[in-house]
């Protein structure tokens, strides 16, 4: 972890070199009112170099009388969102950056001059102004508007999408969230620690383990906690079964979407196995209280078993959805080559997790990690970016975790699955876990007694949903859902 | 081998997945749950699901309800696409904002008779999120509530269960 702190007007050539440099994009961006302590807001903006998992951050105290900073959003685009969420949530300018739209507070409920994270905030009464959202119009012969949302058909969570068509093909996504906003980064101010696990547990529910983990290392960072390495292998092995969910969630809703039911009721049948797997662990379907700031808890005897030959039954399964799905030619015929995102796109947006890795971006936090180094965790990486990589992608990701899980059972060390209890210091430290998604990330302040001051979060959605919007372009309006599918993105996540 | 032929072996091969012990409790729940909506919505009940602000993870367990385990459309219960085709009105998360006039407007689509069920402890009065500034802290402050399911998230069993002890 190498921090550096800079001048205000220093900020944004240091963050320019370090984005350069590490070939990183804004990992996390935001600020921290500490405008009673020291007499100004700081802002912290992360990169990482991904082959060394080295974090750098570089940090600046903007007085309080002039909180301003300058934008670094138009030569780094991947801080453009981050700048956004700054200037609605503290009332801070980025000096230079053309869109200030607002991201969650919308304006027809939420009125001028209110920031939630200031530390003085207390509440907004008054409505907003009702008043046209600017999605961005595009004109021409021909050219038309396809709105959608927030309330979609299925069983889903709420977000508007703007088709501008020509005939079939998209040439322009907008997108507006903040539908399921509920100001979980506020609830989470003046909480102790261990109240903290359950509510990032639900800033997004199919996620809810690998969050607490992320909230919980961020916690054990600060305080200098030792995980003992029994919770360490557990810990992966939950986070595992919880991408095997998703995973196999996601395939069947990319089968579904093209009108593929057989396979997708057969991938419903193995969520179900492994979420019934999930509440035989640790009592929650979701792996929900499976993990807690210090450790997590134990398995019981005989669940080593229980594991190994649930798998089994799901891994043949599994294998038959995989052949019926890549030989199926009229399926494969929808996926190849549908909805693409070039290298180049997804670095410049900041894509990461499993979709950037099926644009060739090579980038996952468990690479390189104790205790995936010590079972052989292999980085699934494809080239093609398209609907089909994301596909093969999660098949192989699921084979993956499935064999890691068995893997990290054999080589499970026994003893605790607790730290002893330790009080919580003062300071700030980072949680980075890679999720089904991709990177969840979380930062945190504790004050001297120990209580939060200040937790950022990063989900991964929050840096994705931008990649779908270029995917899809050129794509027929028919094919979006499986588009969409293909990123399966949360909502909740996005919006907090 | 063809495809359907495949399909078809695959089929034979996995059998009946219902599980037989949550498929009796189901089918002897489902019946009566069946008799009710019988004479009510002449047998069907046709639900509109709304997320107001959700984590996601009752959403994940209603979608559980209807896979091939718990079969929820066996007892003529099914989820539509448009209020203007719904009976009941299937409401989660604690009422963000953001969501309170897109709630009333496809509550106003449904066609009478229509009622709201709530499902999942935040949509009941904001649950972990009660309090914030930007949540109604639950469903009622904004529309007339039949029903509520707990939990966080209720189970896809519970989900059934709590359906037939309403009707
Ligand atoms: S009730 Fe719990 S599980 Fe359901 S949406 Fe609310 S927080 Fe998530």
């Amino acid at each position: 972890m190498i921090y550096l702190e800079v001048k205000p007007e220093e900020f944004k050539s240091t963050c320019l070199k370090l984005h350069k440099e590490l070939h990183s994009p804004v990992m996390m961006l935001f600020v921290d009112d500490e405008r009673i302590e020291q007499g100004g807001y700081f802002i912290y903006c992360a990169f990482l170099s991904f082959k060394e998992q080295q974090w750098s951050w570089v940090k600046t105290r903007l007085p309080a009388d002039n909180p301003v900073f300058d934008s670094i959003a138009k030569e780094i685009y991947s801080a453009n969102l981050f700048e956004r969420e700054i200037k609605e949530m503290f009332g801070l300018e980025p000096l230079g950056n053309p869109d200030n739209r607002r991201l969650r507070l919308h304006d027809e409920v939420w009125p001028e001059g209110h920031f939630p994270l200031r530390k003085d905030f207390s509440g907004a009464n008054a409505g907003g102004r009702v008043g046209e959202y600017s999605a961005g119009q595009v004109f021409g012969e021909g050219i038309f508007e396809v709105p959608v949302g927030p309330v979609h058909a299925g069983i889903i969570g709420p977000g508007h999408f703007c088709f501008s068509v020509a005939g079939e093909p998209i040439i322009k996504l907008s997108t507006r969230f903040g539908f399921t906003h509920r100001g979980i980064e506020k609830l989470l101010e003046n909480k102790l620690p261990d109240e903290g696990v359950a509510l990032a547990e639900r800033v997004s529910g199919d996620s809810s383990l690998a969050q607490a983990q992320a909230f919980c290392r961020a916690i054990e960072n600060i305080s200098k906690l030792i995980v003992p390495e029994r919770a360490l292998y557990l810990r992966a092995i939950f986070l595992e079964l919880e991408r095997m969910y998703n995973h196999i969630s996601s395939i069947g809703g990319m089968a579904i979407d093209v009108g593929f039911s057989f396979p997708a009721a057969l991938c419903s049948i193995i969520k179900e196995a492994l979420q019934a797997l999930n509440d035989r662990l640790v009592g929650s379907r979701f792996l929900k209280g499976a993990v807690a700031i210090g450790g997590c808890r134990d398995i019981k005897e005989g669940d080593k078993k229980l594991i190994i030959d649930s798998l089994a039954i799901i891994m043949a399964d599994f294998s038959e959805v995989r052949k019926m799905l890549l030989t199926s030619v009229s399926f494969m015929d929808r996926v190849d080559t549908t909805g693409r995102l070039s290298l180049e796109n997804a670095e410049n947006l900041g894509v990461l997790g499993m979709a950037g890795r099926a644009s060739g971006l090579a980038v996952d936090l468990r690479d390189n990690i104790y205790p995936y180094s010590a079972a052989g965790f292999k980085m699934m990486v494809r080239n093609e970016g398209d609907v089909l990589a994301r596909l093969i992608i999660r098949l192989d990701e699921f084979e993956e975790s499935g064999r890691l899980i068995q893997e990290l059972l054999d080589k499970l060390p026994k003893g605790e699955t607790m730290s002893q209890p330790g009080k919580y210091s003062q300071g700030s430290g980072l949680g980075a876990v890679e999720g089904a998604r991709g990177p969840v990330l979380y930062w945190a302040r504790l004050n001297n007694e120990g209580r939060i001051v200040r937790c950022k979060i990063v989900d991964p959605s929050f840096r994705n949903w931008t990649g779908l919007s270029l995917a899809v372009l050129e794509n027929i309006v028919p094919d979006f859902p499986v588009c969409n599918k293909s990123f399966d993105l949360s909502y909740a996540g996005n919006d907090l | 081998m063809t495809m359907l032929s495949h399909i078809l072996k695959n089929r034979l091969k996995k059998g009946l997945v219902t599980r037989p012990i949550a498929s009796q409790e189901i089918d002897s729940l489902g019946q009566e749950l069946n008799r009710t909506i019988n004479k009510i919505f002449k047998r069907s009940l046709h639900i509109r699901e709304v997320d107001t602000g959700s984590c996601g993870a009752c959403e994940s367990e209603i979608i559980a309800a209807t896979n091939p385990i718990y079969d929820l459309q066996r007892f003529g219960i099914s989820f539509v696409a448009s209020p203007r085709h719904a009976d009941a009105l299937l409401v989660t998360g604690p009422v963000s904002k953001n969501m309170v006039l897109a709630l009333k407007k496809t509550y106003e689509a449904m066609p009478e008779p229509k009622f709201v069920i709530t499902l999942g402890d935040c949509a009941l009065d904001g649950g972990v999120f009660k309090g914030s500034y930007y949540v109604e802290n639950g469903v009622s402050s904004v529309l007339p509530v039949s029903l509520h399911i707990p939990g966080c998230p209720p189970t896809p069993l519970e989900i059934i269960k709590r359906l037939l002890a309403f009707l």
